[in-house]
C-alpha cells in the first residue's frame, strides 16, 4: 500500500512526513520525525504518556493516525519550552520534584499546559479530573498536582513560594 | 498494526462510494478512541478506513427549526461547550462527558459511541431517551431511523454495507422538558459502567410528568427503553409510591451479565437506585426550565 504526504504544523514550524496509513500520529512523531518526547505507554488510550495538542486539544497521539494529521496543527512536549526558557509546568515539576522514572512526564506537561492555557485558574479537583487520563507510577500525584497548581500561580502573576526541598 | 488503507473523503457521496467499494470490510472513522484500539489489537482487520471528519456537516452542531442537528464526529469536548444543548440537554451532555479522558474528550463521538456498539456506551441511553433519529446514508439513498434501532447487540448495528451515521437530529426540548444521565462505576473517573441510567420527562405546569422515556445502559445486549418505568411515571408526581414503582420497573427490565466490575444482583439492585436518582435530578431540572 502506498505511503501517504502528509504536511501539518509541528510545534511552529510546517513540518512534511510520509507515512503508512496504519502508522499512529505517535509511530509518526518518534519514528518518522525523531520528536521522541511523546511516549507510548499503553497504546490504548490509558495512559497518558503519548499526549500532545491537536488544534487545540489534547488527544492521545497513539490513538489517532498519522494521516490524520493532514493539515492540523500538533504541539508536543518538545515544542512547549520556548528556545531555553522552561514554560512554569516545566519549571515548577522541576522545583517540586514531580516525576521520578519521568515516563509520564511528557505527557502531563502537555496535559498540565492544555488545562492552563484554557482554565488560569483551576482548583484542584478540576486539575485533577483535567489529568484523570494521565497515568504515573512513581509519584503518586500528588506533587504533580501541586506542581500545575503553582505553575498556574506563576502564570497569573502571582509568586507562591518553591516548595522546600 | 496490520496494513489497511485510508482515505478521507470530503463528500458524502464519495464516502460511501469508499465505504461500498470495498471488498473486505470497510470502517468508518470518527475519533477512531474505540476502533484504533481495535484496529492494534486485530479484533477488527477492515481493508480500509474512510475517515468522515472531512465531509462538511460531520464535525458540528446547528439548528434546523424544532431540531438540534449533531455531526456525527462531533468530539465530546465541542458537545459539552456547546451552550444551547447544555441548557437543552444537561443529560445528554452528561453522557458525553462521561466518555474516558480529557484526551478522548478531544476526539470521541457520539456516532463512534453508538457504533461501537457497546452495552455499556454512554452517550446512548441519554440520546435514545430524547427520541433522536440518526441519519444514515448509503448506496441506496437516505434513512431517517430511531437511535434505538442502530445497535443489535453488543458490536452489531444494523448499517448495511456502505452506510454510514451522518448526523444526529434531537427534538428540541418542551418548555418543562428535561432530562439527567447517571453511570455507576467502582470508582470516580476513567471506568465502563456498571449500569448506566438515563431518564427524559415532560411536566405539567403542576409538576406532573406527562411524557417520560427512561432507558439503561450495561444491563442487557443493548439499551433497554423501559416502558414499564415511563408509564410509573407518567400521570404521577415523584412521590415515594411512584419511586417505588420507577425501581421495581428497572429492575424487572434488566438482563444483565456477571462480569469483574459487578454481579447480575448487584446491577440489577444498582440499575432500580440509579433510575431513581436520575428522575429525581430530571424532574428539578424540568420543573426549573419552566
Ligand atoms: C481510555 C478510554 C476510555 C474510554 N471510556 C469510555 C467511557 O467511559 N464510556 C464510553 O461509553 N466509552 C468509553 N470509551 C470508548 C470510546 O471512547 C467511545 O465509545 C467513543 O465515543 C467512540 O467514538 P469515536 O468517535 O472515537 O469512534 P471510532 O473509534 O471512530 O469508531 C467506533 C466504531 O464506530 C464506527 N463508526 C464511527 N463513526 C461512524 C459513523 N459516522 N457511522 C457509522 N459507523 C461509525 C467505527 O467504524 C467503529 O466501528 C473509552 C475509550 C478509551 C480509549
Ligand atoms: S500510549 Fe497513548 S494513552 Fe498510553
Ligand atoms: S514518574 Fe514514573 S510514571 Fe510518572
Amino acid at each position: 500500500m502506498s505511503k501517504h504526504h502528509v504536511s501539518s504544523v509541528i510545534n511552529g514550524e510546517p513540518v512534511e512526513f510520509l507515512c503508512e496509513p496504519q502508522q499512529t500520529l505517535l509511530d509518526c512523531l518518534r519514528d518518522e520525525l525523531h520528536l521522541t518526547g511523546s511516549k507510548e505507554g499503553c497504546g490504548s488510550g490509558d495512559c497518558g504518556a503519548c499526549t500532545v495538542i491537536v488544534d487545540g486539544n489534547i488527544v492521545c497521539s497513539c490513538l489517532m493516525l498519522g494521516v490524520e494529521a493532514e493539515g492540523r496543527t500538533v504541539l508536543t512536549v518538545e515544542g512547549v519550552a520556548e528556545g531555553e526558557k522552561l514554560h512554569p509546568v516545566q519549571q515548577k515539576f522541576l522545583e517540586h520534584a514531580a516525576l521520578q522514572c519521568g515516563f509520564c512526564t511528557p505527557g502531563f506537561i502537555v496535559a498540565a499546559k492544555a488545562l492552563l492555557d484554557e482554565n488560569k485558574n483551576p482548583t484542584e479537583e478540576e486539575t485533577r479530573y483535567w489529568l484523570a487520563g494521565n497515568l504515573c507510577r512513581c509519584t503518586g500525584y500528588d506533587k504533580i498536582v501541586r506542581a500545575v497548581l503553582d505553575a498556574a500561580a506563576v502564570m497569573r502573576g502571582e509568586n507562591p513560594p518553591s516548595p522546600a526541598t | 498494526m496490520p496494513r489497511v488503507s485510508y482515505t478521507a473523503p470530503t463528500s458524502i457521496d464519495d464516502a460511501v462510494k469508499a465505504l461500498a467499494a470495498s471488498a473486505g470490510v470497510a470502517k468508518a472513522l470518527s475519533g477512531g478512541t474505540d476502533l484504533l484500539v481495535q484496529l492494534k489489537s486485530g479484533r477488527v482487520r477492515p481493508e480500509v478506513i474512510v475517515d468522515t471528519k472531512r465531509i462538511p456537516g460531520l464535525i458540528g452542531i446547528r439548528e434546523e427549526g424544532d431540531k438540534f442537528v449533531i455531526g456525527a464526529a462531533t468530539p465530546g469536548i465541542m458537545i459539552s461547550a456547546d451552550e444551547r444543548l447544555t441548557r437543552a440537554y444537561p443529560g445528554i451532555v452528561e453522557g458525553v462527558d462521561l466518555i474516558g479522558s480529557t484526551q478522548i474528550q478531544g476526539r470521541c463521538s457520539i456516532a463512534g459511541n453508538l457504533c461501537n456498539a457497546s452495552p455499556a456506551a454512554d452517550s446512548v441511553p441519554p440520546v435514545i431517551a430524547a427520541r433522536a433519529t440518526a441519519v444514515v446514508v448509503g448506496p441506496n439513498g437516505r434513512r431517517e431511523v430511531p437511535v434505538e434501532n442502530i445497535v443489535t447487540g453488543p458490536g452489531q448495528t444494523s448499517l448495511q454495507k456502505g452506510e454510514f451515521v451522518v448526523e444526529f437530529r434531537i427534538p428540541k426540548p418542551l418548555p418543562r422538558q428535561s432530562d439527567a444521565y447517571l453511570r455507576f462505576i467502582p470508582r470516580t473517573e476513567m471506568d465502563i459502567a456498571v449500569v448506566g441510567c438515563a431518564v427524559n420527562v415532560v411536566l405539567d405546569a403542576g409538576g406532573t410528568c406527562t411524557e417520560a422515556r427512561v432507558v439503561l445502559g450495561a444491563v442487557a445486549p443493548t439499551q433497554v427503553i423501559v416502558e414499564e418505568a415511563a408509564q410509573a411515571l407518567i400521570g404521577h408526581k415523584l412521590d415515594d409510591d411512584t419511586l417505588k414503582r420507577l425501581d421495581s420497573a428497572a429492575r424487572a427490565a434488566c438482563r444483565p451479565i456477571s462480569d469483574k466490575r459487578g454481579t447480575i444482583e448487584y446491577r440489577i439492585k444498582v440499575a432500580g437506585v440509579l433510575a431513581r436518582r436520575a428522575a429525581a435530578i430530571a424532574f428539578d431540572r424540568a420543573a426549573s426550565r419552566a
